[in-house]
């Protein structure tokens, strides 16, 4: 006998159309512009042939090489600084019982994910151009101290999913068998909780990488990251250099992307 | 020979939140465990029992009163500062060690030698018969198995006295019996001082030296199991403890006269006025008429060895009896017999 089926919205008519569509639609163009980084003319839309030309030209560019070693810098940074607040908000917002103000609270963290990043980057403009000129300090900093805010929300996602699914239990059971507060943190919390800031530190990493909008408002002169150069290269003659930069940029994120998956997947 | 108090709660009382929506988890409970004892603590679930553990393990604070331990006032002190470890509902394993390093972890926590941990695990997992799953992860293990894990990593450091937190209520019926017998065998080549929390009376009766019975978060009655089946104190521990019926009367000279109209003799201690009687119903008689209380059989179950009666007594009060069963000594449904009880059976209770 015939069981009656589950709903599935696979068998839908029309379903595989419509998947493909939107496939191509995502990844049509970003396929494009990596086929175009091959280009060996100087179009980014009429073929020339193949060559890795642009990548030499974009490995050779000083200002890409200062824009690629300032980005990785202030990244770097940014997923530490964001990292190690998110683990601490984290700690704190899910290894206790329910408390007064704690929605209050969730909104705070997550508020650089709500705020018109615009806004965020006028703010920190104004901000910092006077802290400038009280300080005279013009370094990366500011950027690092920029990125390290609006990853926080970013980092802490992964971190606060790993603890709840993490039994309140077991720093109470550390406790009772002789560990000190700091020894239960040290030998049981994270090394648990370590896929998570991984995860976190990973996530904060890529979007910190692929700022634009607040990086271009904050950053002083000769200060481009990877992103903003490619922006202001908008402003002349388009060349496959931008694709062979957006194609070395793209296989990194698949590469961490990668990574957080398995880190993520691998539980307990 | 002085028997020794392992733990002992002063006046210990727990309120939970404040004001209006306060909670009284404990109220004010005093009591002595002793060393070398296997205590138990028992009552349904919000009783109170679980908070009292936590007490003791440090991991709650009480509102009021003290906690000792060997004398000692350890009320404030932290749970790693406290000669206790617990055995977890949940088990709580850590699960990126290993068997090994959950045993050990107490021992290191205390800096023992690397030496030192290694021989008191090998001893302890041999103790739990663990022995050979010593590198394995616990999500690789049953949940008997983990258990022993649980179990074995509370015992490693020495502890003065052992928590167990309801540690059997996750196992199978078969599993849960071979658990027991087992507790009982490790508390008894220990000799550690061991305080379990259940809120089932079986397993209290049969592992326990000594029981308290706990409600709304009142120490109600504590004694042997054979004091708590024989002599409770009050309806409540009557009726948590095994089966036991109950008939309401009013003392009437040295007798207590029932709502059906029969005088009953039972040891009265100086009781007056409305009183229950409470009686077991492996204790009840019943014959043929005339010979006791006459009662009319309205439900016969028959499980072998016993045979379980309902009976109705003249005003309807229901009585269940349970009788060995005997070939050619049995009633139907619908049979007037007589009901007989021994005097020193029945329990008096203040109404």
């Amino acid at each position: 006998m015939a069981r009656p089926r589950a709903f599935d919205v696979t068998t839908l008519p029309g379903f595989t159309f419509i998947a493909i569509v939107s496939f191509l639609l995502l990844y049509a163009p970003i396929v494009t512009l990596v086929i175009y980084s091959f280009n060996a003319g100087d179009s980014v839309n009429l073929w020339g042939g193949f060559s890795l030309k642009w990548y030499h030209v974009a490995a050779g560019n000083e200002a890409v090489q200062g824009a690629a070693i300032r980005s990785f810098i202030i990244a770097t940074w940014a997923s530490v600084i964001a990292t190690t607040v998110a683990t601490m908000a984290a700690l704190g917002t899910t290894r206790r019982g329910k408390y007064r103000g704690q929605s209050l609270i969730y909104i705070i963290i997550n508020q650089p994910l709500m705020v018109p990043e615009i806004v965020t980057a006028v703010a920190l403009l104004i901000f910092f151009s006077s802290v400038k000129i009280a300080t005279g300090y013009t370094g990366l900093g500011y950027l690092i101290l920029a990125h390290s805010a609006f990853c926080v929300p970013f980092a802490y996602l992964p971190i606060k999913a790993r603890l709840e699914g993490m039994d309140i239990n077991m720093e109470t059971a550390a406790a009772d068998l002789y560990a000190t507060p700091w020894k239960a943190f040290r030998h049981v919390t994270l090394p648990l909780l370590a896929p998570g800031i991984i995860a976190g530190a990973m996530l904060a990493f890529i979007i910190s990488l692929d700022d634009v909008i607040i990086t271009e408002f904050v950053k002083s002169a000769g200060q481009d990251t990877l992103p903003t150069y490619m922006l202001g290269q908008l402003r002349r003659a388009l060349t496959p250099e931008v694709n062979a930069i957006s194609t070395v940029l793209l296989a990194l994120s698949i590469v961490i992307l990668a990574l957080f998956s398995v880190v993520t997947r691998k539980r307990g | 020979m002085s028997i020794k108090v392992a733990v002992a709660a002063r006046n210990v009382g727990k309120i939970y939140g404040a004001g209006a929506a306060a909670v009284n988890a404990l109220g004010d409970v005093s009591i002595d465990i002793q060393q070398g004892e296997f205590f138990t603590l028992l009552g349904p679930s919000g009783c109170g029992k679980t908070t009292l553990l936590r007490c003791i393990a440090g991991f709650e604070t009480p509102t009021s009163g003290t906690i000792l331990l060997s004398g000692r006032d350890i009320t404030h002190t932290p749970p790693s500062a406290r000669p206790v470890n617990t055995v977890f509902q949940s088990y709580a394993l850590f699960p990126h060690l290993t068997v090994a390093d959950n045993v050990g972890f107490g021992l290191k926590m205390q800096g023992k030698s690397r030496s030192e941990v290694a021989s008191t695990v090998a001893r302890v997992l041999d103790l739990v018969k663990l022995e050979a799953f010593a590198d394995r992860l616990p999500a690789q293990m049953s949940g008997g198995q983990q258990q022993r894990v649980a179990l074995a990593r509370a015992l490693a450091p020495a502890p003065e006295v052992l928590l167990l937190d309801e540690p059997l209520s996750a196992l199978d019926l078969k599993l849960r019996k071979e658990m027991q017998s087992e507790l009982k065998r490790l508390q008894t080549e220990t000799g550690i001082t061991f305080v379990f929390v259940t809120h089932d009376q079986e397993e209290a009766l049969t592992m326990s030296n000594r029981i308290a019975v706990m409600s709304a978060g009142e120490l109600l009655q504590v004694g042997t199991p054979r004091d708590i089946y024989d002599r409770p104190v009050n309806r409540f521990v009557a009726d948590f403890i095994g089966e036991t019926n109950f008939l309401v009367g009013e003392v009437d000279g040295t007798a207590v006269r029932i709502a059906s109209g029969e005088r009953l003799d039972v040891p009265l201690n100086g009781q007056t006025g409305r009183v229950t009687l409470a009686i077991r119903p492996e204790q009840i008689k019943i014959g043929t008429v005339p010979g006791g209380l006459a009662a009319t059989v309205t439900d016969a179950t028959y499980l072998g060895t016993d045979t379980h009666y309902a009976l109705a007594l003249s005003d309807g009060s229901a009585l269940v009896a349970r009788v060995q069963s005997r070939t050619g000594d049995d009633f139907a449904v619908g049979d007037t017999v007589g009901v007989t009880v021994d005097a020193s059976a029945v329990q008096v209770l203040k109404e």
